[in-house]
């Protein structure tokens, strides 16, 4: 339970913080989910790594979908990726997942100082 | 010890986040623009949603109100040029902010400042050539006269604020997909942008001469000689006005200096300077067929402006309408109204009228430094001015340069363009554009004509860039008039670099506007230009400049046999690829080459090329076979004589060969002076022609023998990022083919307007009207520009608000 939820609850709350912030204020909510649901260190990482990765993922193809893929396979040819969008949409979830992930590791180990 | 792991935690995703956070090379910073929130991502436009939007401004006076057609044309409808010109910049600043201020950082010289200094300093070298050169300069006193017009600053302070309501309400994740891309923020917009962006038009059309290549080549060549490699004329020409026509003969006329023999024709110093210039071809075709010779028995007025083909389109369709005006045409991103287009009285269009209005002056400084010169016997201070170029990545760069009476140093021994090494001699460039003017206005003018005095009225204030301005109105009116302030030049004057000690050499005087070439309503029942010389030699001033042959010569031809034309006609015409080059040369050249010497590959092109249809269509593997042909024949003809030139040296232009093909007239040059053996024609061609085998070969076997495959035509981005660019388009048409469609340069826009009383019109280029490479609207035009199909031009109004051609409408309201 608690899994599922720091999955959801790490992805709301960037989502939220985005609004009005850079795009790190994604590690600030992972921070900040896994030093409040205290769980095993490895299943802050991954909810938080789980929660980003999903969150980032859709939301790109949802993107990517209603674009038609027209801006994705440009940018995928731009960087070599050899314009595969999926790649492009892969290595976008990738990145917002880790970030997401050490962030948590980092609000776990502080909860676990205090 | 519990502190370890939350330290090492923290410290690596701290470290990954700065990582992300910054440039790596030419990589964006990764975690902003992956992010689906603030990144790329949301500069990819969802395609079936056009919303409508209300914006509100307490600028404008009243409620404007905006249709976007299906083509993401809008159609403007305001009380006044003031709400009108503050909606059209907002509405350049929404779908092509990023390529407005690209223009103008390019024409201000700071494109180091977002693109850094370039593979060996190569956009450095471009900044500085632009800041030598006095654009800014130019754009500062531009600008002086455009505010001082009431009319004209009431219309720029309101486009500029415009634009500046636009950005200011931009976020960092709206921002364009360039910006993002390149890790930057656009600046506040300025009416200085909107001079510069005036100059940089000026620059594009008027800073291409050979005046450096021309004074080398007079330090090797006779007079005779250089007369025949670079005449002043052509015999074939059919020009503007055409031959016979009288002119006034003037009040007074420039006198050469009696010491232009000594001093200029005789001059023997080479320059090592390679200029940075704009493409040599940016040229046009227009042309207004009058009443008499059409279908209807009302006039129809075609233009397709030759420009870089570039994505963004340097052109943004419009139409503008308010209780004194409704206009439609293409717009320029950077600068309010309409360029050309037409309204309901009539219809314009421009060529670039191609004379010289650039000349270089030898400046002699006092000592080593550049803070006096000699003029009329005395030092003068020079006026220094320090530029200074704030390179992304790298310290600033300061660059002095010296003003004369002449105008900026452009080159001493600090700058010779694209040469590591200065320039020993000192030369200071006289720029008409440098001048102060107000061009725009006109622009305003034309947009609101009813009439040709209108129309008279409008083009007196063109300085520079000159143009053949042509005109057709629904009273049954054509006309064409070469407009700009010229120099009254002697025969000659400003070819060469000239001494710039004294007063002898500068421009005398200013041809008086009524003595430029010009008609009105003539008896052979059409106007047109493409690019060829105004007038012939009975004209009394010297021209100057570089001047096509082939497409006026061919375009007239046409006009003269052709009646009761249409609208389709005038499509037919403006896409026709016919090679006129061709007509003139290949027959000679087939007459001259000796079939015998050429073994069985060889032939299968002579096959080619002697069955060709002499038509620059796609397909058409003749028209590739030609032109390597020829192209190894000029190599063949000039290049051992050249050589021996001090560089830069300039090819003779394509129509020079051809011509003196044409009236067998090559004697000398044809002799290859690197060998024993003198050279006849017949030699000269035949092994011009087993020389190109091998490059035919090649293309063969990479399957690009046909002429749209060997041309690539394609669109390419600001950048030259290929991915956001059109490449490898089929097209048809090429150099001096009316269908003017080299590799990445020919007919930006093609128009076609028919006079009648609710006006036809018919447009379209190469791009899109969205700047954003993640929208439809991006490239959307590019396919049927490229199959020579043409967009009918929906002329709303008010009444038609529920059209179903319409997909979104904004209102703006105070």
């Amino acid at each position: 339970m608690k899994f599922i939820a720091s999955i959801i609850l790490t992805a709301l709350l960037s989502f939220v913080l985005s609004l009005y912030l850079p795009w790190w204020s994604l590690a600030i909510a992972a921070f900040a989910i896994a030093a409040l649901i205290f769980q095993k260190p490895w299943y802050s990482f991954l909810s938080a790594f789980l929660g980003l990765f999903l969150f980032w993922f859709i939301f790109a193809s949802a993107i990517n979908t209603s674009n038609n893929g027209i801006l994705a396979q440009k940018v995928a040819s731009v960087f070599p990726l050899g314009g595969s969008t999926f790649f492009l949409i892969l290595i976008t979830a990738l990145i917002g997942a880790i970030v997401a992930g050490l962030a948590a590791l980092s609000g776990r180990y502080l909860r676990y100082i205090l | 010890m519990r502190i370890v792991p939350f330290i090492l935690s923290t410290v690596a995703s701290i470290t990954l986040i700065i990582l992300l956070s910054i440039p790596l090379g030419s990589i964006p910073p990764l975690g902003n623009f992956l992010s689906p929130q603030h990144g790329f991502w949301q500069n990819a436009e969802d395609v079936d949603n056009l919303p409508d939007l209300a914006i509100e401004s307490a600028e404008l006076t009243g409620k404007v109100s905006v249709y976007f057609d299906n083509r993401l044309v809008p159609h403007v409808f305001a009380s006044n040029d003031h709400d009108a010109f503050y909606v059209q910049g907002y509405l350049h600043a929404k779908h092509r902010l990023w390529q407005m201020e690209f223009q103008t950082l390019a024409a201000a010289g700071r494109l180091s400042e977002v693109l850094g200094e370039g593979p060996n300093g190569a956009i450095l070298n471009y900044d500085r050539n632009m800041r030598r050169m006095g654009m800014t300069y130019a754009a500062e006193r531009t600008l002086v006269t455009m505010e001082a017009d009431p009319v004209t600053r009431n219309c720029i302070d309101a486009y500029t604020a415009g634009v500046n309501n636009y950005i200011s309400q931009l976020t960092k994740s709206q921002l364009p997909f360039e910006y993002k891309l390149l890790n930057y923020r656009p600046e506040k917009w300025s009416n200085m942008k909107i001079a510069l962006f005036m100059k940089y038009i000026s620059y594009e059309l008027t800073a291409e001469e050979n005046d450096i290549e021309y004074t080398n080549a007079r330090t090797f060549f006779t007079d005779t000689e250089f007369d025949k490699l670079y005449p002043i004329s052509q015999d074939s020409v059919d020009p503007i006005i055409p031959k016979g026509t009288l002119f006034p003969t003037p009040a007074s006329l420039p006198v050469i200096p009696p010491v232009a023999d000594s001093l200029y024709f005789k001059w023997k110093q080479p320059l090592q300077i390679d200029e940075i210039e704009p493409a040599r071809d940016n040229g046009s075709n227009n042309w207004a067929v009058a009443g008499m010779k059409t279908k209807s028995g009302k006039p129809i007025l075609c233009n397709d402006p030759h420009l870089g083909l570039n994505m963004p389109s340097l052109w943004y369709e419009i139409q503008i309408h308010t209780p004194e005006m409704n206009v439609y045409g293409v717009s320029f991103p950077g600068a309010p109204s309409v360029v050309i287009g037409f309204n309901d009285s009539c219809a314009w269009g421009l060529t670039n009228g191609m004379r010289d209005v650039k000349d270089f002056y030898e400046i002699t400084f006092k000592e080593d430094g550049s803070r006096q010169y000699l003029f009329n016997g005395k030092w003068e201070e020079s006026d220094l001015r320090i530029e200074e170029f704030r390179i992304k990545n790298k310290p600033v760069f300061r660059d002095t340069v010296a003003y004369t009476i002449f105008g900026p140093v452009m080159y001493d021994r600090n700058y010779s363009g694209n040469r590591v090494s200065g320039s020993s001699s000192n030369l200071a460039v006289r720029w008409r554009a440098h001048d102060p003017s107000n061009e725009w206005i006109t622009f305003y003018k034309l947009n609101r004509a009813k009439n040709y005095t209108d129309y008279l009225d409008a083009i007196r204030h063109i300085v520079c860039p000159a143009q053949n301005f042509i005109f057709a109105s629904k009273s049954n009116d054509i006309a064409i008039w070469q407009q700009g302030l010229y120099p009254a030049k002697w025969k000659r004057q400003g070819d060469f670099v000239m001494p710039g000690i004294d007063t002898t050499f500068m421009w005398q005087a200013e041809i008086p506007l009524q003595e430029n070439p010009h008609m009105l309503n003539p008896p052979r029942g059409f106007v047109s230009s493409a690019n060829q010389l105004p007038a012939d030699s009975t004209y009394p001033y010297y021209l100057g400049g570089h001047h096509d042959l082939f497409r006026g010569l061919l375009i007239n031809r046409y006009l003269h046999d052709m009646w009761a034309v249409t609208p389709a006609d005038m499509q037919k015409l403006q896409t026709e690829n016919f090679n006129p080059l061709a007509e003139m040369a290949l027959p000679v050249m087939l007459k001259n080459l000796d079939t015998l010497q050429l073994d069985g590959s060889s032939k299968i092109f002579f096959d080619k090329v002697s069955q060709w249809n002499l038509r620059n269509d796609p397909e058409e593997e003749g028209a590739t076979v030609f032109k390597i042909w020829y192209d190894s024949l000029e190599n063949a003809i000039w290049k051992d004589e050249l050589m021996r030139v001090p560089e830069p040296w300039e090819w003779p232009s394509e129509y020079t060969l051809a011509e003196a093909l044409k009236r067998d007239s090559l004697f000398s040059f044809i002799d290859n002076i690197n060998t024993d053996k003198k050279e006849l024609l017949k030699d000269v061609v035949t092994s011009a022609f087993k020389n190109s085998t091998g490059a035919l070969k090649q293309l063969q076997s990479d399957k690009r023998l046909s002429w749209s495959a060997y041309k690539l035509t394609g669109i390419r981005h600001l950048l030259r990022i290929a991915p956001l660019s059109r490449l490898g388009l089929t097209t048809g048409g090429g150099t001096h083919v009316i269908n003017a469609t080299k590799d990445f340069h020919g007919p930006s826009w093609r128009m076609i307007v028919h006079l009648t009383k609710k006006t036809e019109a018919y447009g379209i280029y190469p791009g899109g009207q969205s700047g954003n490479p993640g929208s439809i609207y991006y490239d959307s035009f590019v396919n049927n520009w490229a199959a020579g199909k043409y967009n009918v031009l929906w002329i709303m109004t008010e009444q038609d608000k529920y059209d179903r051609r319409i997909a979104s409408r904004w209102t703006f309201n105070k």
